[in-house]
């Protein structure tokens, strides 16, 4: 086996230094009768180029070479290469949580600087060291503003990503957690006087910004009436390069963003990075990793992981949360995209980003698509309502090599033939000229 | 002979610093380029009106090469399994072969939408069920899920399935026993499953004690969470008779499969009584850990438990294409958006490949010869307080060289002037001062050689210049650090120097 370093001579030795006849002896302590004596049923030992051939012929049954409009919580921009080549360092990518900090000072350095770079972004004035992904972190923010409040449940809107309100449900479920929805009005924006009547004793109000349709909430007027009441604001973020052009949420309480568009591939999903960022008041009820500064014994700058007695390293069954681990490597891809783009790239590219997609409404309507939720602005995702079924549409557009928006009828039926559709600074004009008479079916 | 002669692996050498990405940037410096746009620009203050951003968020301006040369200076401030044997107990830190690598990011992959049609997925959905067939075969289970993103997050997931199907049979329960040498995360994971901890004492081999636990069994507890091998590196001998009380009572054996590096090719948890586990990517099939993330968790379970599987999961649809299935009426739900980590599933699966049945079943060899060659040279260097059997790490205490005021903390401070990243300090709870022993399988001869070494340096420090190691490290860019002030006046954001002077 080409990963392991021992010689047939170098494992005798071994064990003879250990004092046993065989490798078998030191299994003596699973019995005899629930050990395993025959080869495992999986796929036998391959050479590197055979995996490599295996994986490419996945690769190329997977939609290789198809232009997307799809967003719906994932967005499609361009990775710059550099990315790669910094987090494909084996200092990087082959170490662990940083529990060493004199040798790990590099993980903890990028994270405190991702911290930094969120807390500019989102407004907020901490963050974590990040989290699983967004759905994640927006059912843990929902626990926080409980413990923040001392209040139980929360108020959902329904123009929350159909995902990460299933997560919150399934942790909800088992938690005592009622959970309230919140419909949208005509402009895709959260319905206020029904939030003002949903709302009554809960701990948090969960939306997200934009929102499922794309629509950019009204965060100020949906803080106001939530604060009024008692309760916390907790806004999610699945589109983060939004934030290059669009009003950070600074009434939030708790901003729960999903990092992907930074610089992280699509990957079918995954991995991505969540984020939790907050007002410094509550730093003691954030869940997961926090990274600060500090100084050696010689009074040199340093960085630690620090307030860990929050969470189930010490209080184990006291603990705020169960997340053990951060998502280090994908925090430090989004570090390096964010740096890359820097404060006026950060703009540009977003503002790349609204245009497309403006367009692309544009010659949607244009065309004679209908374009709902036209009242509120918008950032790079639009809902379109046709009068063909939008499978239908999509299935043609399979035809020409592009993926068409995603289809909102399996989460809001309500809505008839609708698709929400994501258009970014990888979709040319030409793919959205070429779309537009399909849509307007 | 003085002590830096003793130091075979590590040398000093040139280590640049590098201040924060803030303090290099300047306004105008840029380190990307954007394609010109092909549609008309846009006025963002009539699109957006009040919810334009006024004020640009204060990012770094930098150019290209000061990107990577920023991010390559820190990296060399890390140590890592590439750098040399990275020995922390209960992480399994092995060798992450380069082509799991190449294999997450062909085109395709890397870029796959995960809501793009079943049937331009066919190739995902290939990989998802290849490497889940695989886990049930590795675990003996029957059924899978890939959706959790860690080992804490399978744990939760395992545990809700173990609620869920109490409840459907109409009482959810209301406890979880852990024993006193389990994973931090397991207790924290019962509590946000809504069940209340109790502690179940170890015995003195650090395995369940039967006898304890038969008294303790009762019908308001739901499950027993088991790590197996325990976090001593003990395989629980008794693991069916275990099992067989806690079903008598109508509850489940829970594995944490943590440590499931020490078994795979050798035993079939499924097959002896563990009723639902989670594995960890990351530890036992060598996805990257990328400095505390991104992991896995996958939770396989037996048929019992299917129903209760997160969703969507993976089935043969007609015509023989694979898609997802969503409806399931008795799932527990979503536990994370989409369908799990899918880039490490992929890692996972090009391991399992690149080892086969024979390559799986040295490794596990490798890894138990190898901790148990590092006991056998170290033993009576360090007190060992569990004579019983090791498997795949062994855990030594501080006994000895505490008469001379060192702890665990203090020699593994020390380890890192030797070239070696240091054992895990904390744990396991029930060894007081533990050295916490993991070498795995990818350490040859000579590294354990000279990691040995290193051990009985130390030692030897120990009793004759006890200085060394409690101001230890040395050698690194920089020396122990305050964490007390860390966490007492929290910096946990870089500003610029005039706005921090101001406040």
């Amino acid at each position: 086996m080409r990963y392991l370093p021992k010689s047939p001579s170098d494992r005798e030795q071994m064990l003879r230094e250990i004092g046993v006849k065989s490798i078998d002896d030191l299994f003596a302590p699973i019995p005899p009768n629930a050990r395993l004596t025959t080869d495992l049923k999986i796929p036998r030992q391959m050479a590197e180029s055979e995996i490599l051939d295996y994986f490419r012929q996945r690769g190329d049954e997977n939609g290789k070479g198809y232009a997307s409009f799809l967003g719906a919580g994932a967005y499609n921009h361009y990775r710059p290469v550099v990315i790669d080549s910094l987090i494909s360092r084996g200092e990087f990518f082959t170490a662990y949580t940083p529990y060493q900090a004199e040798i790990a000072q590099g993980t903890l350095q990028a994270i405190f600087e991702f911290q930094t770079m969120i807390c500019e972004l989102t407004g907020m004035e901490v963050a974590n060291a990040s989290m699983y992904d967004g759905s994640t972190a927006a059912t843990e923010a929902v626990m926080m503003a409980e413990r923040i409040t001392g209040k139980t449940g929360c108020v959902v809107a329904r123009s929350v990503h159909p995902e990460y309100r299933e997560v919150l449900a399934t942790y909800g479920k088992y938690q005592g957690m009622p959970i309230a929805n919140v419909g949208f009005g005509e402009n895709g924006r959260v319905n206020l006087d029904e939030l003002d009547k949903t709302l009554t004793n809960q701990a948090c109000v969960l939306i997200q910004s934009p929102n499922f349709f794309g629509t950019i909430e009204d965060v100020a007027a949906i803080a106001d009436l939530a604060h009024k009441k008692g309760a916390l604001v907790a806004v999610a973020i699945a589109e983060a390069v939004s934030l290059g052009i669009v009003r950070p949420p600074v009434e939030a309480d708790i901003v729960a963003m999903e990092a992907q568009s930074f610089g992280v591939p699509l990957g079918f999903g995954g991995p991505y990075a969540g984020v939790i960022a907050t007002k410094e008041k509550f730093v003691r009820q954030i869940p997961g990793r926090l990274v600060g500064e500090t100084v050696d014994k010689n009074g040199k700058r340093g960085f630690v992981l620090t307030l860990s007695t929050r969470e189930q390293h010490i209080r184990r069954e006291k603990a705020t949360s169960n997340i053990c681990t951060n998502q280090a490597l994908i925090a430090l891809m989004a570090t390096i995209f964010m740096t890359i783009y820097g404060r006026e790239g950060m703009r540009e590219l977003a503002k790349q980003n609204l245009a497309k997609a403006a367009y692309a409404a544009d010659a949607f309507k244009k065309a004679g698509a209908k374009v709902l939720f036209d009242g509120a602005p918008r950032f790079n995702e639009f809902v379109v309502q046709s009068k063909a079924d939008p499978y239908a549409i999509n299935e043609a557009l399979i035809q020409q090599k592009i993926i068409g928006g995603f289809v909102l009828k399996k989460f809001y039926p309500e809505l008839g033939n609708t698709a929400v559709w994501c258009v970014t600074e990888m979709n040319s004009r030409e793919q959205i000229d070429a779309v537009a008479k399909e849509v307007s079916r | 002979m003085s002590i830096n002669d003793k130091i075979k692996k590590a040398t000093t050498h040139v280590i640049q610093n590098e201040g924060l990405i803030f303090e290099k940037s300047s306004p105008g410096k840029k380190g990307y380029k954007l394609a010109p746009l092909d549609v008309p620009e846009v006025d963002a203050s009539k699109l957006l009106g009040n919810v334009e951003r006024k004020q640009d968020a204060a990012l770094p301006e930098v150019s290209e090469i000061e990107i990577i040369r920023h991010f390559t200076r820190i990296s060399t401030w890390n140590y890592g399994v590439d750098t040399g044997l990275y020995p922390l107990g209960s992480c399994t830190m092995k060798y992450n072969a380069r082509v799991n690598e190449v294999a997450a990011r062909r085109e395709g992959l890397a870029n796959a939408h995960p809501y793009q049609p079943e049937k331009l997925s066919q190739g995902a959905l290939k990989i998802l069920k290849l490497l889940s067939d695989c886990l049930i075969e590795i675990t003996g289970m029957d059924a899978i899920t890939l959706q959790p993103a860690a080992g804490a997050h399978g744990e939760l997931t395992g545990i809700l399935m173990v609620r869920a199907h109490l409840e459907a049979q109409g009482n959810p329960r209301k406890k979880i026993l852990i024993p006193d040498s389990a994973h931090g995360t397991n207790p924290a994971t019962a509590a946000i499953a809504g069940y209340a901890v109790e502690n179940l004492k170890s015995n003195d081999k650090g395995m369940v004690d039967l006898a304890a636990l038969e008294a303790q069994v009762t019908e308001d507890v739901a499950a027993l969470m088991l790590t197996n091998p325990s976090t001593i590196g003990v395989y629980e001998t008794e693991l069916h008779k275990v099992a067989e009380i806690l079903h008598r009572k109508g509850a489940l054996l829970y594995m944490d499969g943590a440590n499931m590096n020490a078994l795979v090719g050798k035993t079939q948890p499924g097959k002896n009584g563990v009723d639902v586990m989670h594995l960890n990517l990351h530890k036992t099939f060598s996805t990257p850990h990328g400095g505390g993330g991104p992991g896995s968790g996958p939770v396989a379970v037996k048929k019992v438990l299917e129903p209760y599987l997160p969703t969507p999961v993976v089935v043969e649809k007609a015509g023989g294409l694979l898609g997802f299935e969503y409806n399931r009426p008795q799932s527990i739900g979503r536990v994370r958006m989409y369908y799990g980590n899918f880039g490490m599933h992929v890692r996972a699966l090009a391991y399992i490949m690149a080892n086969g049945p024979d390559g799986l079943r040295q490794t596990t060899e490798d890894a138990v010869l190898n901790a148990n060659y590092i006991r056998k040279k170290l033993e009576g260097v360090y007190e060992l307080p569990y004579k019983t059997p090791s498997l795949h790490e062994v855990v030594f205490n501080d006994r000895i060289q505490q008469k001379k005021g060192i702890k665990t903390g203090d020699i593994a401070k020390r380890l890192i002037d030797y070239g070696f990243h240091p054992y895990t300090v904390s744990f396991p709870l029930i060894v007081h001062g533990a050295l916490m022993i993991e070498p795995t399988e990818s350490e040859s001869k000579e590294e354990l050689d000279l990691f040995i070494d290193a051990m009985k340096a130390v030692a030897q420090e120990a009793e004759e210049n006890p200085e060394i190691i409690l101001n230890a490290p040395h050698t690194t860019r920089i020396s122990r650090l305050d964490e007390v002030r860390a966490a007492r006046q929290p910096i946990l954001r870089w500003k610029p120097k005039a706005q921090s002077a101001a406040e």
